[in-house]
């Protein structure tokens, strides 16, 4: 027997047209049905992109794609919505016996053969760094035998490096709310003050060796996302990756949603009142030992906090090397760009 | 009976219960999972019958 016993049913209605809903949520008190939900969903994300001033129409936005819901779900929004948007899929080379990576390539390439005029740059980490992200990680000390670590920094190096190098005014990525209030969840938990100060839903290029991010889904939650991509057809990668099992967002996220289920709204007040508490200077954070002083990486150039080598280079580096041998021994980066046309099979270009 | 799936699990559940319910039932959270039907969405105040057949999808990933 459901919590609570047995209930009265009432099938939610559109708020817009009456037919039956297909979503309903509490904390916005609105049940809507596939088309409006769909009318409602891109609405929102551009009421979202102009309220913390994300990015214009002019501007060139670069979107990480992974295959998941989150990123094809803002891909397809931010092309409807009329923005020059295109993608940025990194290949980590995570098989874990599901294909997962080969899986994610397929997703993305499926999305794009319904979305002709789309754009896609793809950096595979195999033929580029020689490496696959659990390769990587079994050669590193981070992260203790887990690539997630490794994962992270590989994907923010690889992401800032082909937002600079082709131009692109700003990295959006698809975080979704419950992304956002599982980080500050665990920051606040742990007092990280230094986190918090800089969690945003734009990141400002802060250095010139630093290209702006935003994150355009940042008031939905994740369900809705989820939905989103499901009334839209996209054929999304449900698979989880192999090793995101037991995270600790994973579990912050199930502790959320219990809160959320006894509580509707809780998830959307923590993270919004936080930002809005923030703006209006209520609560003010600061990183723990002044400011943090950024300098380009003697291999690479991007800016880094760590001395001469930034931590991606590193990854290449043995004990004693040097910023010059280093630069002998860290790969440069490859990028293919895939383009459909309207009426063209798919054109690859290689650029080192 | 119902069929429900999610993952590499099946259940089979009487009709006549909601959507919500039967999620709450087989012991998952109504905030994690959405419910689909030939590849529609259902809400989850949808009463289903003994022939439906519904897949739960998770929405909850990780790696942030």
């Amino acid at each position: 027997m459901a919590k609570g016993g047995r209930r009265q049913h009432r099938v939610p209605r559109c708020k817009k047209c009456g037919e039956v809903a297909v979503i309903f949520m509490r904390h916005h008190r609105l049940a809507l049905c596939a088309t409006h939900y769909q009318e409602w969903f891109v609405n929102y994300t551009q009421r979202t992109i102009e309220k913390y001033k994300m990015f214009r129409k002019t501007d060139r936005v670069l979107v990480a794609v992974s295959g998941g819901k989150d990123s094809l779900a803002l891909w397809d929004v931010l092309t409807q919505l009329g923005y020059q948007a295109d993608g940025l899929y990194i290949g980590l080379g995570i098989d874990e016996g599901i294909r997962y990576s080969d899986k994610s390539l397929e997703a993305i390439q499926k999305f794009m053969e319904t979305r002709p005029g789309l754009r896609l740059h793809v950096v595979d980490m195999k033929s580029t760094y020689g490496a696959t992200i659990p390769e990587l990680a079994q050669r590193s000390r981070r992260g203790r035998g887990k690539p997630c670590s490794v994962c992270g920094l590989s994907k923010r190096h690889v992401m800032n490096e082909v937002a600079l190098r082709e131009g692109y005014d700003v990295l959006v990525t698809g975080h979704n709310l419950d992304d956002e209030a599982a980080v500050l969840f665990q920051n606040t938990l742990h007092w990280q003050t230094g986190y918090l100060a800089r969690q945003s839903p734009v990141l400002e290029a802060t250095h010139p060796g630093l290209v702006r991010k935003a994150k355009p889904l940042c008031r939905f939650y994740e369900r809705e996302v989820a939905a989103y991509a499901i009334v839209r057809g996209i054929d999304y990668q449900y698979d989880e990756c192999p090793f995101s099992v037991g995270a600790t967002t994973i579990y912050y996220k199930e502790l959320l949603n219990k809160l959320e289920g006894e509580s509707p709204g809780s998830k959307f007040q923590f993270y919004t009142q936080f930002l809005n508490a923030k703006k209006k200077g209520l609560i003010s954070f600061h990183e723990p030992e002044g400011e943090v002083i950024l300098r380009p990486c003697r291999v690479c150039g991007q800016p880094t906090t760590a001395g001469e080598i930034c931590a991606f280079c590193r990854l290449w580096v043995t004990p004693g090397m040097d910023a010059e041998e280093a630069a002998k021994v860290v790969p440069t980066l490859k990028l293919h760009t895939i383009e459909k046309e309207e009426d063209a099979n798919l054109e690859v270009e290689v650029s080192g | 009976m119902a069929k429900v799936r999610f993952r590499d699990k099946e259940w089979e559940v009487p009709g006549g219960k909601t959507i919500r319910q039967i999620i709450e039932e087989v012991g998952l959270d109504p905030e994690s999972v959405l419910a689909v039907q030939d590849g529609k969405l259902l809400n989850e105040e949808t009463v289903i019958d003994d022939d439906d057949e519904i897949r739960l999808l998770a929405v909850i990933s990780g790696g942030v």
